[in-house]
């Protein structure tokens, strides 16, 4: 990798812009994702994460600005761009009607890939994702991990350059979560570029190099999972339950930013051990925690706690 | 973004065909038990009420007059069930054609193919439905054996058509609303069971722009050996029809399914 560092990034968007109506789903955002990293996109309901990778996969019609992908233009190339892409959308869109294999043979087909090629690839794909037992299956006599193992497998048929991920563990149970995080992570040491979109901290956290934080339709921050918490949280967080007045009032005094959910007070200390060891001393220390700083306080401190419906 | 339609169409085409694969026993049952119920209900039942229809200056036994036309419905009706119900499970409910957005395929070719794929299971019907006439001495060859590619292009219009309304319905139970309007009132005044000059003046004008009525006389002249003035308007008819309905159907999908 050294030296690379000016190598052309597989993904370059500038002042992109997606409006429906009148509406603006990604309003005016700019990055780069450079090859063979793991880049996250989180962000709330409607944050517009899903609209913005529609658009890399030349899904959607870019509305504004302009998006290169492997250093071509959406615009004018969507089609061979598409071809070296790999994508596997939110919703279940295996063929019900067909078994794993011929999902793959079908699937292949779209890529031009001749019979022989798809069925050889499909075998070393299931074998990668645990499935070549259930070959024969029907899609809907596969559980959820399985389906989504299979979609990942599928997407992988015409061996993208770009895997493209839109919540890929939505709903899975913590087994099929880890077992499809290991998959993952062994192909970005293969070198894939995978570009995800995700609600779980804990998966952008453990898989993303890089990520954007977006919310109606702007990027708001962005940088790797431990830049992000240094930058916006700091290493630690004390989080009082049922804070009293008085413990409020220490906290206030010690000049340490906080946030006072009412139930629930959060002290973003720099000096977090000393501090925590000042508020144990003085108040009940069984409602007080030290906790490390996570993904998920960067992310409710930029886009906030209100629901998004 | 403008698109082109290339060759790939077919990856959508052979999509179906797979799945229709997988089930062909039952898929083939209708087109073979269809004129089968209709020639015993007609022919048999029918045939102490009804001696024999003029058609062409003929006089002609009522099986031979319908057999032609249960070509031509079930025509229609294959392809246009299959771009309504069909392809909407497919768009709808299976996000098929989402899948097929994030490949090389575009949206023209995902249309174009399932198009194609209608006009097939009109051609694949009509040629089981053809073997079961003939059986019965009810299809003049060499002629009739132009009912298949004519099958293909009725198809095809059928298709275009009901892949327009595919294109602005919200739910599937909207369908009905089609079927019930075009689909049922061709079925019954295109000429299919009785000429249309039985019809009042008006019904005729009427009967003589719906795109059946075209293909009955088509599907009629050619069962008959007559290719002849009648098979050449009909030709005319279905080909002006596809080159209006196709492009306004891409219209359509496109606007749907391009988000």
């Amino acid at each position: 990798m050294n030296g690379n560092m000016k190598a052309r990034p597989v993904i370059a968007a500038r002042n992109l812009k997606k409006y429906f109506g009148g509406f603006a789903a990604v309003d005016d955002i700019s990055f780069d994702v450079p090859k063979g990293i793991c880049f996250g996109m989180l962000g709330p309901n409607g944050a517009g994460k899903t609209s913005t990778i529609r658009m890399i996969y030349g899904f959607s019609p870019i509305s504004a600005g302009t998006l290169f992908v492997f250093g071509q233009d959406i615009q004018t190339r969507v089609r061979q761009i598409k071809a070296r892409i790999g994508v596997c959308q939110q919703e279940n869109t295996l063929d019900p009607d067909l078994t794993v294999m011929q999902n793959f043979e079908v699937f292949a087909r779209y890529f031009n890939l001749n019979a022989r090629t798809a069925r050889e690839r499909a075998m070393d794909l299931l074998r990668f994702f645990a499935l070549e037992q259930r070959r024969s299956a029907r899609a809907t006599e596969l559980s959820g991990g399985m389906v989504r193992r299979l979609m990942i497998a599928r997407a992988l048929i015409n061996e993208p350059e770009l895997l493209i991920l839109d919540e890929p563990t939505t709903g899975l149970d913590p087994q099929s979560r880890h077992q499809l995080w290991e998959r993952l992570e062994s192909l970005k040491r293969q070198g894939m570029t995978i570009l995800l979109t995700t609600h779980y901290m804990d998966e952008a956290a453990r898989l993303c190099d890089d990520l954007l934080i977006m919310d109606r339709g702007k990027i708001l921050a962005r940088g790797s999972p431990q830049a992000l918490i240094s930058a916006h949280t700091g290493e630690n967080i004390i989080e009082v339950a049922e804070p009293d007045d008085a413990l409020r009032e220490f906290a206030r005094r010690s000049g340490a930013r906080q946030e006072d959910l009412g139930h629930r007070l959060l002290i973003y200390a720099e000096n977090g051990h000393e501090l925590y060891r000042d508020l144990c001393g003085r108040f009940r220390h069984d409602t007080c925690v030290l906790r490390s700083a996570t993904l998920e306080d960067v992310f409710l401190q930029l886009t906030g706690r209100e629901l998004r419906e | 973004m403008k698109e082109g339609i290339s060759w790939r169409f077919l990856s959508v085409w052979r999509r179906n065909l797979s799945v229709y694969g997988e089930s062909w026993k039952v898929n083939f049952m209708p087109p073979l038990l269809e004129p089968l119920f209709y020639l015993l209900a007609f022919g048999v039942g029918f045939s102490g009420l009804i001696s024999g229809v003029r058609y062409a200056g003929v006089e002609v036994s009522y099986p031979r007059f319908i057999a032609p036309a249960l070509v031509a419905i079930n025509i229609m009706n294959n392809a246009f069930f299959e771009n309504t119900y069909g392809s909407f499970v497919r768009m709808y409910y299976q996000k098929t054609f989402d899948a097929m957005m994030a490949t090389p395929l575009n949206a023209a070719e995902i249309i174009t193919g399932e198009i194609v794929w209608g006009a097939t299971k009109s051609l694949i019907g009509t040629v089981i439905m053809l073997t079961v006439i003939s059986v019965f001495g009810l299809a003049s060859y060499p002629t009739a054996l132009l009912m298949v590619p004519a099958a293909f292009l009725g198809g095809f219009a059928f298709g275009s058509l009901a892949m327009i309304f595919t294109g602005m319905v919200k739910t599937i139970e909207l369908f009905n609303l089609p079927v019930f309007l075009f689909i049922t009132p061709m079925f019954l005044f295109g000429g299919t069971f009785f000429p249309t000059e039985n019809l009042p003046l008006w019904a005729q004008h009427v009967a003589s722009v719906l795109p059946l009525t075209h293909l009955v006389n088509l599907s009629r002249a050619l069962a008959f050996g007559r290719f002849g003035g009648e098979a050449l308007a009909g030709l005319g008819y279905l080909a002006v029809f596809c080159a209006v309905m196709y492009p306004l159907a891409l219209y359509r999908m496109r606007r749907r399914l391009i988000k």
